[in-house]
Protein backbone atom coordinates (compact mmCIF):
# COMPACT_ATOMS: atom_id res chain seq x y z
CA UNK A 1 0.00 0.00 0.00
CA UNK A 2 1.12 3.52 -0.81
CA UNK A 3 1.49 5.99 1.92
CA UNK A 4 -1.50 8.51 2.95
CA UNK A 5 -1.34 11.79 0.22
CA UNK A 6 -3.84 14.12 -0.67
CA UNK A 7 -4.84 13.83 -4.31
CA UNK A 8 -3.82 17.42 -4.70
CA UNK A 9 -0.45 16.58 -4.07
CA UNK A 10 -1.16 13.58 -6.43
CA UNK A 11 -1.96 15.84 -9.26
CA UNK A 12 0.82 17.84 -8.79
CA UNK A 13 3.41 15.28 -9.51
CA UNK A 14 1.41 13.48 -12.02
CA UNK A 15 1.09 17.22 -13.98
CA UNK A 16 5.05 17.39 -13.99
CA UNK A 17 5.49 13.37 -14.81
CA UNK A 18 2.92 13.86 -17.87
CA UNK A 19 4.67 17.58 -18.77
CA UNK A 20 8.05 15.49 -19.10
CA UNK A 21 6.40 13.82 -22.19
CA UNK A 22 4.09 15.88 -23.65
CA UNK A 23 4.95 19.49 -24.73
CA UNK A 24 1.32 20.86 -25.45
CA UNK A 25 0.31 20.43 -21.59
CA UNK A 26 0.15 23.86 -20.15
CA UNK A 27 -1.01 25.03 -16.93
CA UNK A 28 -2.93 27.87 -15.43
CA UNK A 29 -4.00 28.90 -11.76
CA UNK A 30 -5.21 31.66 -9.86
CA UNK A 31 -2.77 32.53 -7.48
CA UNK A 32 -3.19 29.12 -5.26
CA UNK A 33 -0.28 27.33 -7.00
CA UNK A 34 0.93 25.98 -3.55
CA UNK A 35 -2.49 25.13 -2.62
CA UNK A 36 -3.29 23.41 -5.53
CA UNK A 37 0.16 21.92 -6.32
CA UNK A 38 0.29 23.33 -9.27
CA UNK A 39 3.47 24.92 -8.14
CA UNK A 40 5.41 21.34 -9.19
CA UNK A 41 4.66 22.38 -13.07
CA UNK A 42 5.84 26.27 -12.65
CA UNK A 43 9.00 25.08 -11.03
CA UNK A 44 9.36 22.15 -13.57
CA UNK A 45 8.46 24.40 -16.80
CA UNK A 46 8.04 28.13 -15.89
CA UNK A 47 7.20 28.89 -19.68
CA UNK A 48 4.19 26.39 -19.81
CA UNK A 49 2.62 27.61 -16.38
CA UNK A 50 0.50 30.69 -16.22
CA UNK A 51 -0.36 32.59 -13.14
CA UNK A 52 -3.28 34.34 -13.88
CA UNK A 53 -4.04 36.34 -10.44
CA UNK A 54 -6.78 36.31 -8.64
CA UNK A 55 -9.01 36.35 -11.63
CA UNK A 56 -10.92 32.63 -11.83
CA UNK A 57 -12.94 34.14 -15.00
CA UNK A 58 -10.22 35.30 -16.75
CA UNK A 59 -8.46 31.98 -16.43
CA UNK A 60 -10.65 30.17 -18.01
CA UNK A 61 -10.97 32.35 -21.08
CA UNK A 62 -7.11 32.27 -21.25
CA UNK A 63 -7.08 27.97 -21.16
CA UNK A 64 -10.02 28.38 -23.71
CA UNK A 65 -7.40 30.33 -25.77
CA UNK A 66 -4.53 28.46 -25.40
CA UNK A 67 -7.14 24.74 -25.89
CA UNK A 68 -8.20 26.82 -29.26
CA UNK A 69 -4.73 26.40 -30.60
CA UNK A 70 -3.97 22.92 -29.81
CA UNK A 71 -2.68 22.83 -25.85
CA UNK A 72 -4.19 20.96 -23.40
CA UNK A 73 -4.71 23.31 -20.68
CA UNK A 74 -5.12 22.21 -16.63
CA UNK A 75 -6.51 25.18 -15.12
CA UNK A 76 -6.67 25.22 -11.08
CA UNK A 77 -7.65 26.82 -8.43
CA UNK A 78 -9.89 26.56 -5.08
CA UNK A 79 -13.22 24.32 -6.22
CA UNK A 80 -15.45 26.75 -5.20
CA UNK A 81 -14.35 29.40 -7.05
CA UNK A 82 -13.46 27.52 -10.53
CA UNK A 83 -16.59 25.98 -10.36
CA UNK A 84 -18.76 28.89 -8.71
CA UNK A 85 -17.11 32.46 -9.99
CA UNK A 86 -16.65 30.62 -12.93
CA UNK A 87 -19.36 28.49 -13.86
CA UNK A 88 -20.66 30.48 -16.87
CA UNK A 89 -16.88 30.84 -18.48
CA UNK A 90 -17.24 26.73 -17.79
CA UNK A 91 -20.32 26.40 -19.72
CA UNK A 92 -20.33 28.67 -22.36
CA UNK A 93 -17.06 28.85 -23.31
CA UNK A 94 -15.48 25.58 -22.55
CA UNK A 95 -17.98 22.44 -22.94
CA UNK A 96 -20.44 24.86 -25.73
CA UNK A 97 -16.55 24.42 -27.53
CA UNK A 98 -15.99 21.06 -26.22
CA UNK A 99 -12.73 22.25 -26.00
CA UNK A 100 -9.36 20.49 -24.19
CA UNK A 101 -9.30 22.31 -20.93
CA UNK A 102 -9.35 20.26 -17.57
CA UNK A 103 -10.49 22.09 -14.60
CA UNK A 104 -8.36 21.00 -11.74
CA UNK A 105 -9.51 22.01 -8.62
CA UNK A 106 -8.45 21.66 -5.09
CA UNK A 107 -9.64 21.79 -1.38
CA UNK A 108 -13.29 20.50 -2.53
CA UNK A 109 -15.74 19.74 -0.40
CA UNK A 110 -16.28 20.59 4.00
CA UNK A 111 -12.63 19.38 4.84
CA UNK A 112 -11.22 22.31 3.46
CA UNK A 113 -11.55 22.91 7.41
CA UNK A 114 -10.72 26.45 9.54
CA UNK A 115 -11.19 28.39 6.52
CA UNK A 116 -14.72 27.78 6.62
CA UNK A 117 -18.07 27.78 4.57
CA UNK A 118 -16.77 30.54 1.95
CA UNK A 119 -13.96 27.83 1.12
CA UNK A 120 -15.86 24.78 1.35
CA UNK A 121 -17.43 24.05 -2.05
CA UNK A 122 -20.52 21.41 -1.40
CA UNK A 123 -21.97 22.15 -4.61
CA UNK A 124 -19.32 21.71 -7.19
CA UNK A 125 -20.37 18.32 -8.04
CA UNK A 126 -24.08 19.16 -9.21
CA UNK A 127 -22.35 22.44 -10.97
CA UNK A 128 -20.55 20.85 -13.25
CA UNK A 129 -22.13 17.76 -14.22
CA UNK A 130 -25.38 19.55 -15.10
CA UNK A 131 -23.40 20.64 -18.25
CA UNK A 132 -23.14 19.40 -21.91
CA UNK A 133 -19.85 17.63 -22.50
CA UNK A 134 -18.69 18.16 -19.24
CA UNK A 135 -16.43 14.63 -17.67
CA UNK A 136 -16.96 14.74 -14.00
CA UNK A 137 -14.30 12.88 -11.93
CA UNK A 138 -13.42 12.51 -8.09
CA UNK A 139 -10.48 10.54 -7.13
CA UNK A 140 -10.46 8.69 -4.42
CA UNK A 141 -6.53 8.61 -3.50
CA UNK A 142 -3.22 9.40 -4.61
CA UNK A 143 -2.94 6.52 -7.46
CA UNK A 144 -6.10 6.98 -8.67
CA UNK A 145 -5.37 10.64 -9.03
CA UNK A 146 -2.02 10.00 -11.45
CA UNK A 147 -4.32 7.74 -13.08
CA UNK A 148 -7.11 10.14 -13.81
CA UNK A 149 -4.57 13.17 -14.91
CA UNK A 150 -3.32 10.70 -17.41
CA UNK A 151 -6.37 9.45 -18.49
CA UNK A 152 -7.35 13.12 -18.80
CA UNK A 153 -4.54 14.08 -21.02
CA UNK A 154 -5.30 11.19 -23.18
CA UNK A 155 -9.43 11.76 -23.82
CA UNK A 156 -10.02 15.10 -25.31
CA UNK A 157 -12.59 17.77 -24.54
CA UNK A 158 -13.52 18.96 -21.64
CA UNK A 159 -13.10 17.58 -17.78
CA UNK A 160 -13.83 18.53 -13.88
CA UNK A 161 -11.41 16.87 -11.47
CA UNK A 162 -12.23 17.13 -8.03
CA UNK A 163 -9.42 17.13 -5.26
CA UNK A 164 -9.38 17.25 -1.89
CA UNK A 165 -6.79 19.05 0.72
CA UNK A 166 -5.94 16.70 3.28
CA UNK A 167 -4.40 13.62 2.95
CA UNK A 168 -6.09 10.47 2.18
CA UNK A 169 -5.72 6.23 2.85
CA UNK A 170 -4.12 4.61 -0.42
CA UNK A 171 -7.06 2.80 -1.79
CA UNK A 172 -5.32 1.47 -4.92
CA UNK A 173 -1.78 -0.16 -5.81
CA UNK A 174 0.27 0.99 -8.97
CA UNK A 175 -1.42 -1.75 -10.50
CA UNK A 176 -5.25 -0.50 -10.80
CA UNK A 177 -6.44 0.20 -14.19
CA UNK A 178 -8.11 3.44 -14.42
CA UNK A 179 -11.04 4.24 -16.61
CA UNK A 180 -13.18 7.05 -17.05
CA UNK A 181 -17.03 6.31 -16.77
CA UNK A 182 -16.49 2.76 -15.11
CA UNK A 183 -16.99 2.27 -11.05
CA UNK A 184 -14.46 -0.34 -9.37
CA UNK A 185 -15.81 -2.67 -7.22
CA UNK A 186 -13.81 -2.46 -4.04
CA UNK A 187 -15.90 -5.79 -2.29
CA UNK A 188 -18.12 -7.40 -3.05
CA UNK A 189 -21.48 -8.30 -0.93
CA UNK A 190 -25.16 -9.11 -1.81
CA UNK A 191 -27.05 -7.37 0.95
CA UNK A 192 -26.48 -3.77 0.26
CA UNK A 193 -24.22 -2.02 -1.74
CA UNK A 194 -22.52 1.66 -0.64
CA UNK A 195 -21.72 3.60 -3.91
CA UNK A 196 -19.12 6.43 -2.32
CA UNK A 197 -16.83 8.72 -4.06
CA UNK A 198 -13.44 10.96 -3.09
CA UNK A 199 -12.95 10.98 0.73
CA UNK A 200 -15.76 9.13 1.21
CA UNK A 201 -14.49 5.96 -0.70
CA UNK A 202 -12.48 4.93 2.35
CA UNK A 203 -15.34 5.50 4.53
CA UNK A 204 -17.42 3.43 3.20
CA UNK A 205 -14.59 0.50 3.32
CA UNK A 206 -14.63 1.08 7.39
CA UNK A 207 -18.53 1.03 7.16
CA UNK A 208 -18.44 -2.36 5.27
CA UNK A 209 -16.20 -3.98 7.78
CA UNK A 210 -18.26 -2.45 10.75
CA UNK A 211 -21.01 -4.16 9.03
CA UNK A 212 -19.66 -7.39 8.35
CA UNK A 213 -19.18 -7.72 12.05
CA UNK A 214 -23.31 -7.46 12.24
CA UNK A 215 -23.16 -10.08 9.48
CA UNK A 216 -24.44 -7.64 7.03
CA UNK A 217 -22.36 -8.04 3.53
CA UNK A 218 -21.74 -5.01 1.79
CA UNK A 219 -20.66 -4.15 -1.56
CA UNK A 220 -18.63 -1.19 -1.97
CA UNK A 221 -18.13 0.47 -5.12
CA UNK A 222 -15.89 3.61 -6.03
CA UNK A 223 -18.12 5.74 -8.10
CA UNK A 224 -14.91 8.35 -9.02
CA UNK A 225 -16.38 8.73 -12.49
CA UNK A 226 -19.98 10.69 -11.74
CA UNK A 227 -20.39 11.34 -15.33
CA UNK A 228 -20.53 10.08 -17.48
CA UNK A 229 -21.65 7.70 -14.45
CA UNK A 230 -21.19 3.80 -14.82
CA UNK A 231 -25.09 2.90 -15.54
CA UNK A 232 -24.47 -0.30 -15.68
CA UNK A 233 -22.42 -0.84 -12.22
CA UNK A 234 -25.56 1.15 -10.42
CA UNK A 235 -28.25 -0.76 -11.96
CA UNK A 236 -26.11 -4.35 -11.29
CA UNK A 237 -25.95 -2.90 -7.60
CA UNK A 238 -29.89 -2.53 -7.64
CA UNK A 239 -30.63 -5.58 -8.62
CA UNK A 240 -28.01 -7.82 -7.11
CA UNK A 241 -28.49 -6.11 -3.55
CA UNK A 242 -31.63 -4.55 -3.78
CA UNK A 243 -30.43 -1.28 -1.08
CA UNK A 244 -27.86 1.06 -2.01
CA UNK A 245 -26.31 3.60 0.30
CA UNK A 246 -24.33 6.84 -1.47
CA UNK A 247 -21.58 8.68 0.07
CA UNK A 248 -19.88 11.89 -0.33
CA UNK A 249 -18.38 14.79 0.87
CA UNK A 250 -21.07 17.46 -1.13
CA UNK A 251 -24.64 18.40 -0.82
CA UNK A 252 -26.92 15.40 -1.12
CA UNK A 253 -28.64 17.85 -3.53
CA UNK A 254 -27.58 17.38 -7.58
CA UNK A 255 -24.17 15.11 -6.36
CA UNK A 256 -23.22 11.44 -6.46
CA UNK A 257 -26.32 10.58 -4.37
CA UNK A 258 -28.44 12.32 -7.41
CA UNK A 259 -26.63 10.92 -10.35
CA UNK A 260 -26.92 7.58 -8.39
CA UNK A 261 -30.82 7.94 -7.93
CA UNK A 262 -31.57 8.90 -10.99
CA UNK A 263 -30.14 5.87 -12.67
CA UNK A 264 -31.86 3.78 -10.25
CA UNK A 265 -35.38 4.96 -10.70
CA UNK A 266 -35.15 4.75 -14.10
CA UNK A 267 -33.84 0.89 -14.63
CA UNK A 268 -34.32 -0.64 -11.61
CA UNK A 269 -36.21 0.79 -8.72
CA UNK A 270 -34.44 0.05 -5.46
CA UNK A 271 -34.59 2.58 -2.16
CA UNK A 272 -31.40 4.79 -2.21
CA UNK A 273 -30.09 6.74 1.04
CA UNK A 274 -27.48 9.08 0.15
CA UNK A 275 -25.17 10.16 2.56
CA UNK A 276 -23.41 13.77 2.54
CA UNK A 277 -24.11 17.04 3.35
CA UNK A 278 -27.97 17.96 4.38
CA UNK A 279 -28.20 21.10 1.94
CA UNK A 280 -26.71 23.25 4.16
CA UNK A 281 -23.45 25.56 5.16
CA UNK A 282 -20.11 24.36 6.49
CA UNK A 283 -18.09 26.82 9.15
CA UNK A 284 -14.96 26.83 10.45
CA UNK A 285 -13.40 23.48 12.03
CA UNK A 286 -10.81 20.77 11.78
CA UNK A 287 -11.50 18.01 8.97
CA UNK A 288 -12.22 15.64 11.05
CA UNK A 289 -14.14 17.38 13.87
CA UNK A 290 -16.46 18.64 10.55
CA UNK A 291 -16.84 15.74 9.03
CA UNK A 292 -18.35 14.43 12.06
CA UNK A 293 -20.68 17.15 12.50
CA UNK A 294 -21.93 16.79 9.22
CA UNK A 295 -22.62 12.99 9.63
CA UNK A 296 -19.77 12.15 6.71
CA UNK A 297 -18.54 9.30 8.94
CA UNK A 298 -18.95 5.38 9.19
CA UNK A 299 -21.06 5.57 11.66
CA UNK A 300 -23.36 7.48 8.97
CA UNK A 301 -23.11 5.15 6.25
CA UNK A 302 -23.46 1.71 8.74
CA UNK A 303 -27.27 3.58 9.94
CA UNK A 304 -27.74 5.03 6.41
CA UNK A 305 -27.29 0.87 5.72
CA UNK A 306 -29.66 -0.49 8.31
CA UNK A 307 -32.17 2.31 7.22
CA UNK A 308 -32.01 1.34 3.80
CA UNK A 309 -31.92 -2.56 4.57
CA UNK A 310 -35.10 -1.91 6.81
CA UNK A 311 -37.11 -0.23 3.96
CA UNK A 312 -35.64 -3.43 1.34
CA UNK A 313 -37.63 -5.89 3.91
CA UNK A 314 -40.79 -3.14 3.57
CA UNK A 315 -40.48 -3.28 -0.42
CA UNK A 316 -40.10 -7.46 -0.72
CA UNK B 1 -0.03 56.73 -43.55
CA UNK B 2 -0.96 56.68 -46.69
CA UNK B 3 -3.25 54.08 -48.99
CA UNK B 4 -3.59 53.39 -52.15
CA UNK B 5 -7.10 54.63 -52.96
CA UNK B 6 -8.06 51.69 -55.20
CA UNK B 7 -7.76 49.81 -52.11
CA UNK B 8 -9.63 52.02 -49.99
CA UNK B 9 -12.54 51.64 -52.83
CA UNK B 10 -12.18 48.36 -52.95
CA UNK B 11 -12.81 47.82 -49.00
CA UNK B 12 -15.59 50.42 -49.02
CA UNK B 13 -17.39 48.52 -51.06
CA UNK B 14 -16.98 45.21 -49.07
CA UNK B 15 -18.12 46.83 -46.37
CA UNK B 16 -20.89 48.18 -48.08
CA UNK B 17 -21.52 44.40 -49.45
CA UNK B 18 -21.17 43.54 -45.85
CA UNK B 19 -24.30 45.32 -44.26
CA UNK B 20 -26.19 44.51 -47.39
CA UNK B 21 -26.02 41.07 -46.51
CA UNK B 22 -26.72 41.62 -42.38
CA UNK B 23 -29.66 43.80 -44.02
CA UNK B 24 -31.14 40.62 -45.92
CA UNK B 25 -29.93 38.32 -43.16
CA UNK B 26 -31.87 39.67 -40.70
CA UNK B 27 -34.96 40.24 -42.63
CA UNK B 28 -35.06 36.50 -43.73
CA UNK B 29 -34.27 35.40 -39.66
CA UNK B 30 -36.89 37.79 -38.57
CA UNK B 31 -34.77 38.05 -35.34
CA UNK B 32 -31.23 39.79 -34.54
CA UNK B 33 -28.96 43.10 -33.56
CA UNK B 34 -28.77 45.18 -36.69
CA UNK B 35 -27.42 48.08 -34.94
CA UNK B 36 -24.16 46.83 -33.66
CA UNK B 37 -23.34 44.82 -36.98
CA UNK B 38 -23.53 47.99 -39.59
CA UNK B 39 -21.53 49.83 -36.50
CA UNK B 40 -18.62 47.10 -37.08
CA UNK B 41 -18.48 46.19 -40.91
CA UNK B 42 -16.29 48.29 -41.97
CA UNK B 43 -13.57 47.09 -39.36
CA UNK B 44 -14.47 43.64 -39.94
CA UNK B 45 -14.29 44.56 -43.92
CA UNK B 46 -10.75 45.57 -43.39
CA UNK B 47 -9.70 42.33 -41.00
CA UNK B 48 -10.87 40.03 -43.43
CA UNK B 49 -9.91 41.95 -46.80
CA UNK B 50 -6.58 43.48 -45.96
CA UNK B 51 -5.21 43.36 -42.89
CA UNK B 52 -5.23 39.73 -41.61
CA UNK B 53 -3.28 36.70 -43.30
CA UNK B 54 -5.54 33.86 -43.42
CA UNK B 55 -6.84 31.29 -46.17
CA UNK B 56 -10.39 30.37 -46.77
CA UNK B 57 -9.29 27.40 -48.10
CA UNK B 58 -7.50 26.21 -44.80
CA UNK B 59 -9.31 27.63 -42.15
CA UNK B 60 -7.03 25.98 -39.47
CA UNK B 61 -4.39 26.98 -41.14
CA UNK B 62 -1.70 27.26 -37.96
CA UNK B 63 -0.39 30.21 -38.89
CA UNK B 64 -3.18 32.36 -39.86
CA UNK B 65 -4.34 35.84 -37.96
CA UNK B 66 -7.60 35.30 -35.87
CA UNK B 67 -10.19 36.89 -35.09
CA UNK B 68 -12.91 37.30 -32.52
CA UNK B 69 -16.18 38.06 -32.41
CA UNK B 70 -16.45 39.00 -28.52
CA UNK B 71 -19.73 40.95 -29.18
CA UNK B 72 -21.55 37.91 -30.09
CA UNK B 73 -24.83 39.04 -30.91
CA UNK B 74 -22.92 41.14 -33.99
CA UNK B 75 -22.59 37.55 -35.72
CA UNK B 76 -24.38 38.42 -38.69
CA UNK B 77 -21.65 40.36 -39.52
CA UNK B 78 -18.75 37.87 -39.20
CA UNK B 79 -20.75 35.35 -41.04
CA UNK B 80 -21.06 37.98 -44.35
CA UNK B 81 -17.49 38.84 -43.83
CA UNK B 82 -16.80 34.93 -43.91
CA UNK B 83 -19.07 33.97 -46.80
CA UNK B 84 -18.02 36.79 -48.52
CA UNK B 85 -14.07 35.77 -48.25
CA UNK B 86 -15.18 32.17 -49.26
CA UNK B 87 -15.09 30.40 -46.14
CA UNK B 88 -18.67 29.09 -46.79
CA UNK B 89 -21.65 29.24 -49.56
CA UNK B 90 -23.15 32.99 -49.66
CA UNK B 91 -26.23 31.13 -49.78
CA UNK B 92 -26.18 29.97 -46.30
CA UNK B 93 -26.58 33.45 -45.25
CA UNK B 94 -30.30 32.69 -46.07
CA UNK B 95 -30.47 30.37 -43.33
CA UNK B 96 -29.16 32.58 -40.24
CA UNK B 97 -31.00 31.22 -36.80
CA UNK B 98 -33.45 29.09 -38.51
CA UNK B 99 -33.17 25.03 -37.28
CA UNK B 100 -30.83 23.27 -38.47
CA UNK B 101 -28.79 26.45 -40.04
CA UNK B 102 -24.74 26.29 -39.63
CA UNK B 103 -24.79 30.06 -38.62
CA UNK B 104 -26.32 30.04 -34.97
CA UNK B 105 -27.49 33.62 -33.30
CA UNK B 106 -24.54 33.92 -31.87
CA UNK B 107 -21.20 32.21 -33.03
CA UNK B 108 -20.52 28.39 -32.82
CA UNK B 109 -16.87 27.45 -33.80
CA UNK B 110 -18.05 23.93 -33.99
CA UNK B 111 -20.69 24.74 -36.80
CA UNK B 112 -19.51 27.80 -38.97
CA UNK B 113 -16.53 27.51 -40.88
CA UNK B 114 -14.15 30.36 -40.32
CA UNK B 115 -15.42 31.37 -36.44
CA UNK B 116 -12.37 31.38 -34.43
CA UNK B 117 -14.62 31.10 -31.33
CA UNK B 118 -17.88 30.86 -29.86
CA UNK B 119 -19.23 33.44 -28.31
CA UNK B 120 -22.24 35.34 -27.29
CA UNK B 121 -21.97 36.22 -23.18
CA UNK B 122 -20.33 39.45 -23.08
CA UNK B 123 -17.04 40.06 -22.00
CA UNK B 124 -15.08 36.61 -21.98
CA UNK B 125 -12.93 37.15 -26.22
CA UNK B 126 -10.47 38.96 -24.80
CA UNK B 127 -9.68 36.41 -22.01
CA UNK B 128 -9.44 33.97 -24.91
CA UNK B 129 -7.97 36.07 -27.19
CA UNK B 130 -5.21 36.45 -24.43
CA UNK B 131 -4.48 32.61 -24.66
CA UNK B 132 -4.16 32.30 -28.80
CA UNK B 133 -1.66 35.06 -28.17
CA UNK B 134 0.26 32.96 -25.41
CA UNK B 135 -0.24 30.14 -27.78
CA UNK B 136 1.68 31.67 -30.80
CA UNK B 137 3.75 33.19 -28.60
CA UNK B 138 4.75 29.39 -27.18
CA UNK B 139 4.57 28.09 -30.53
CA UNK B 140 7.26 30.86 -32.26
CA UNK B 141 4.35 31.56 -34.68
CA UNK B 142 4.21 35.54 -35.72
CA UNK B 143 0.21 34.97 -36.17
CA UNK B 144 -1.65 38.09 -34.76
CA UNK B 145 -4.94 37.93 -33.13
CA UNK B 146 -7.78 40.18 -33.22
CA UNK B 147 -10.68 40.35 -30.87
CA UNK B 148 -14.11 43.04 -31.10
CA UNK B 149 -15.65 44.14 -28.10
CA UNK B 150 -18.57 46.28 -27.64
CA UNK B 151 -18.35 49.60 -25.36
CA UNK B 152 -21.17 48.26 -23.36
CA UNK B 153 -19.26 44.88 -23.53
CA UNK B 154 -16.61 46.34 -21.59
CA UNK B 155 -18.76 46.94 -18.32
CA UNK B 156 -18.34 43.33 -17.98
CA UNK B 157 -15.45 43.04 -15.16
CA UNK B 158 -13.73 40.02 -16.68
CA UNK B 159 -12.58 42.47 -19.50
CA UNK B 160 -10.36 44.63 -17.07
CA UNK B 161 -9.24 41.21 -15.87
CA UNK B 162 -8.22 40.15 -19.50
CA UNK B 163 -6.48 43.79 -20.10
CA UNK B 164 -4.37 43.39 -16.93
CA UNK B 165 -3.44 40.07 -18.47
CA UNK B 166 -2.33 40.97 -22.14
CA UNK B 167 -0.35 43.85 -20.51
CA UNK B 168 1.21 41.84 -18.17
CA UNK B 169 2.48 39.34 -20.44
CA UNK B 170 3.26 42.26 -23.52
CA UNK B 171 0.55 41.07 -25.60
CA UNK B 172 1.77 42.78 -28.83
CA UNK B 173 0.57 40.43 -30.87
CA UNK B 174 -3.10 41.03 -30.12
CA UNK B 175 -4.88 44.00 -31.29
CA UNK B 176 -8.51 45.42 -29.12
CA UNK B 177 -11.00 46.50 -31.11
CA UNK B 178 -14.16 48.51 -29.39
CA UNK B 179 -17.10 49.21 -31.33
CA UNK B 180 -17.76 52.36 -29.53
CA UNK B 181 -21.05 53.04 -31.05
CA UNK B 182 -22.22 54.95 -27.55
CA UNK B 183 -25.50 52.81 -27.27
CA UNK B 184 -26.72 49.47 -25.36
CA UNK B 185 -29.95 47.79 -25.14
CA UNK B 186 -31.44 50.09 -22.61
CA UNK B 187 -30.19 53.31 -23.87
CA UNK B 188 -27.13 55.45 -24.17
CA UNK B 189 -24.12 53.93 -22.26
CA UNK B 190 -23.36 56.91 -20.72
CA UNK B 191 -26.65 57.28 -18.86
CA UNK B 192 -26.50 53.35 -18.08
CA UNK B 193 -23.59 53.21 -16.33
CA UNK B 194 -20.80 55.32 -18.15
CA UNK B 195 -17.05 54.71 -19.29
CA UNK B 196 -15.27 57.30 -18.84
CA UNK B 197 -12.84 57.82 -21.15
CA UNK B 198 -12.18 54.82 -22.43
CA UNK B 199 -8.63 55.32 -24.15
CA UNK B 200 -7.11 56.55 -20.68
CA UNK B 201 -8.92 53.46 -18.96
CA UNK B 202 -6.44 51.11 -21.55
CA UNK B 203 -3.58 53.32 -21.22
CA UNK B 204 -4.08 53.21 -17.32
CA UNK B 205 -4.38 49.24 -17.62
CA UNK B 206 -0.75 49.41 -19.43
CA UNK B 207 -2.32 49.45 -23.09
CA UNK B 208 -1.45 51.32 -26.38
CA UNK B 209 -4.48 53.13 -27.30
CA UNK B 210 -5.30 54.38 -30.79
CA UNK B 211 -8.87 56.71 -31.43
CA UNK B 212 -10.06 56.38 -35.06
CA UNK B 213 -13.08 56.98 -37.01
CA UNK B 214 -14.29 53.86 -37.18
CA UNK B 215 -16.31 54.35 -40.30
CA UNK B 216 -12.98 55.91 -42.24
CA UNK B 217 -11.42 53.20 -43.98
CA UNK B 218 -7.94 54.86 -44.44
CA UNK B 219 -7.82 55.70 -40.55
CA UNK B 220 -9.19 52.06 -39.70
CA UNK B 221 -6.40 50.22 -41.99
CA UNK B 222 -3.79 53.14 -40.49
CA UNK B 223 -4.61 52.72 -36.79
CA UNK B 224 -3.86 48.63 -37.65
CA UNK B 225 -0.88 49.27 -39.14
CA UNK B 226 0.41 51.16 -35.97
CA UNK B 227 -0.80 48.62 -33.98
CA UNK B 228 1.54 46.36 -35.88
CA UNK B 229 4.52 48.19 -35.22
CA UNK B 230 3.84 48.77 -31.32
CA UNK B 231 6.29 46.83 -29.42
CA UNK B 232 6.32 45.31 -25.93
CA UNK B 233 2.50 46.01 -25.75
CA UNK B 234 -0.91 45.11 -26.72
CA UNK B 235 -2.90 48.19 -28.84
CA UNK B 236 -6.49 48.93 -28.54
CA UNK B 237 -8.31 50.71 -31.26
CA UNK B 238 -10.85 52.68 -30.32
CA UNK B 239 -13.37 53.32 -33.10
CA UNK B 240 -15.95 55.94 -33.01
CA UNK B 241 -18.92 54.45 -35.22
CA UNK B 242 -22.58 55.04 -35.40
CA UNK B 243 -24.93 51.79 -34.83
CA UNK B 244 -26.90 50.87 -37.47
CA UNK B 245 -24.68 53.14 -39.69
CA UNK B 246 -25.67 52.78 -43.50
CA UNK B 247 -29.23 52.95 -42.79
CA UNK B 248 -30.39 56.49 -41.83
CA UNK B 249 -33.86 55.03 -40.39
CA UNK B 250 -31.47 52.92 -38.07
CA UNK B 251 -28.80 55.37 -37.36
CA UNK B 252 -28.39 56.28 -33.41
CA UNK B 253 -31.43 54.25 -32.83
CA UNK B 254 -31.26 52.10 -29.71
CA UNK B 255 -34.58 49.93 -30.34
CA UNK B 256 -32.50 48.84 -33.63
CA UNK B 257 -30.22 47.24 -30.90
CA UNK B 258 -32.26 43.94 -31.39
CA UNK B 259 -34.84 44.40 -33.74
CA UNK B 260 -34.92 42.68 -36.98
CA UNK B 261 -35.85 45.25 -39.87
CA UNK B 262 -39.62 44.26 -41.40
CA UNK B 263 -40.06 42.98 -45.09
CA UNK B 264 -40.74 47.23 -45.89
CA UNK B 265 -37.53 48.33 -44.00
CA UNK B 266 -35.44 45.67 -45.78
CA UNK B 267 -36.62 47.60 -48.91
CA UNK B 268 -35.78 51.04 -47.80
CA UNK B 269 -32.53 49.97 -46.33
CA UNK B 270 -31.35 48.01 -49.09
CA UNK B 271 -32.29 50.55 -51.48
CA UNK B 272 -29.91 53.77 -49.24
CA UNK B 273 -27.04 50.86 -49.00
CA UNK B 274 -27.62 50.74 -53.07
CA UNK B 275 -27.21 53.96 -53.59
CA UNK B 276 -24.45 54.59 -51.39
Amino acid sequence: MARKIATRDAYGDALVRLGERNADIVVLDADLAKSTKTIKFKERFPERFFDMGIAEADMMGTAVGLAASGKIAFASTFAIFATGRAWEQIRNSICYTNLNVKIAASHAGIAVGPDGSSHQSIEDIALMRVIPNMKVIVPADGVETAKAVTALVETSGPAYLRLGRSAVPAIYDEGFEFRIGRASVLREGSDVSIIATGTMVHVALSAAEALAGDGINARVLNMSTIKPIDAGAITAAAVETGAIVTAEEHNVIGGLGSAVAEIVCETSPAPVVRVGIRDCFGRSGEADELMAVYGLTRESIVDAAREVLSRKAVTK
Amino acid sequence: MDFDKSLISTLEERARTIRYDVIRMLTMARSGHPGGSLSCADIVAALYFHVMRHDPRVPTWPDRDRFLMSKGHCAPTWYAALARAGYFPAQWLDSLRKIDSPLQGHPDMLKTPGVEMSSGSLGQGLSIANGMALAARLDGRDSRVYVLLGDGEIQEGQVWEAAMTSAHRKLDNLCAVVDNNGLQIDGRVDEIKSLGSIPTKWESFGWNAIEIDGHSMREILGAFERARSIKGRPTVVIARTIKGKGVSFMENVVDYHGVAPTDKECVNALAELDRA
